[in-house]
């Protein structure tokens, strides 16, 4: 066959299709893993936390978190006697190298981590125009890079601020919930380091997760319950001045 | 019949022609997995999940540096798991051989939990450093995996190397 022009102009789109497809390739599985088995939460004791930074450093490392962004975060709380809705958070860098002794020691002091609540009615993805991020099968809350268009609307619509702009690849990006180890059977990476059990993954669909015993006999709360967002990072012994 | 009929069967061939060609562009570019499980890619959950780990887990440790296994089970920090002080080693665990953890400074390292805060839970081992040790590394006296001081007098000293290794 003679290459003409006319051919080629017909030919060269369709090659470039079939080449993306090529690219593409096949993603790797987990095998032994099935989507509509689990259905991921964290469970967060605000007494444990030491407010070390661990869990910071290691989120970082693992997922190749932009220097000065979070996708977790701890905040430390002061709330002065009875100013119980004016409390003074701070979180120097993420909390990421710990905290400096308090300035004011008096009054409650606490730390919280945060990180993204895993909504099931995530009020994120439902303001995504092109379907770049979105809730999975087994309840985790992710971005698609490679479809995401960096709009910005989903930055702002999550009212927990878990979202931040990569400045590289000028995509939307979050905490996946270490998918990419939970998925192969092993914790977030957060969970993995943190010294003293403040931050336990949950798998909300397993009968034998700890997590069931653990809501039933604790008191436990979610951030901004009144948002009904669904949101499944449980916390325990949280402060109403917790925000 | 009314005249100039042709005139529409030739508008209808347009329309028909090009809704083909919106359902052939729309097929092109739309990835194959859309819709899969809602209104997102579905392949985009394979391909979250098939990033590489940082963190090996402490299970992986512990098949090798069986040592330090037993000597953490005898006091506090056997609830550490070891990439919390070590950071991530999934390099190491794939090559033991070739990649080394690096050698923490005690001084820092165990800082970053034990120094005094007023925020830490009051039951939590703290103290303010530089009263404490005056800076020096905290492993001159407490032995990490064992941090107890007296506990480990006729314990051996933590091997770095795996056990296999060590016996040897």
């Amino acid at each position: 066959m003679d290459i003409t022009r006319r051919r080629l102009l017909v030919l060269l789109p369709a090659a470039t299709v079939a080449w993306k497809y090529v690219l593409a390739g096949t993603p790797e599985a987990s095998p032994n893993y099935h989507l509509t088995e689990h259905w991921w939460g964290m469970l967060i004791d605000i007494p444990k936390c030491i407010g070390c930074g661990s869990c910071v450093r290691a989120c970082s490392e693992e997922n190749d978190v932009p220097e000065g962004y979070f996708r977790t975060w701890i905040e430390r709380y002061h709330v002065a006697d009875w100013k119980i809705e004016r409390p003074e958070v701070e979180s120097p860098n993420g909390g990421k190298q710990g905290f400096p002794p308090n300035q004011d020691a008096s009054g409650k002091n606490f730390f919280v981590p945060k990180l993204c609540n895993h909504c099931t009615d995530s009020p994120c993805t439902q303001v995504c125009p092109v379907g770049a991020t979105f809730v999975t099968p087994d309840g985790v809350v992710l971005v698609d890079k490679s479809y995401c268009l960096g709009c910005r609307y989903c930055v702002q619509a999550c009212p927990y601020g878990c979202r931040f702009i990569n400045p590289t690849t000028n995509t939307a990006e979050k905490c996946s919930l270490c998918y990419h180890r939970i998925t192969k059977g092993l914790t977030t990476a957060c969970c993995e380091v943190c010294p003293t059990g403040a931050r336990q993954l949950a798998d909300l669909k397993n009968p034998k997760d700890p997590i069931h015993e653990f809501l039933r006999t604790h008191t436990v709360q979610v951030l901004k319950p009144h948002m009904a967002t669904g949101a499944k990072v449980f916390y325990n012994g949280m402060d109403g001045s917790v925000r | 019949m009314f005249k100039d009929f042709e005139h529409l069967i030739r508008l209808a061939a347009v329309m028909v022609g090009a809704l083909i060609l919106f359902v052939a562009i729309r097929a092109a570019v739309v990835p194959r997995s859309f819709g899969q499980y809602g209104h997102y890619r579905g392949a985009a959950i394979g391909e979250i999940a098939a990033r590489p780990i940082a963190f090996a887990g402490h299970d992986v440790c512990e098949v090798c540096h069986t040592d330090v296994v037993e000597q953490k089970k005898l006091g506090k920090h056997v609830v550490l798991s070891c990439e919390a002080c070590h950071g991530a080693q999934a390099k190491h665990a794939d090559d033991p051989a070739s990649v080394k953890p690096p050698k923490l400074d005690t001084a820092v390292v165990c800082a970053r939990c034990h120094e005094a805060n007023s925020a830490k839970p009051k039951s939590f081992p703290q103290v303010v450093t530089a009263e404490h040790s005056g800076g020096i590394a905290c492993d001159t006296c407490h032995q990490p995996h064992r941090p107890k001081i007296g506990s480990d007098a006729a314990a051996k000293e933590t091997s770095t190397k795996p056990s296999t290794e060590a016996k040897k």
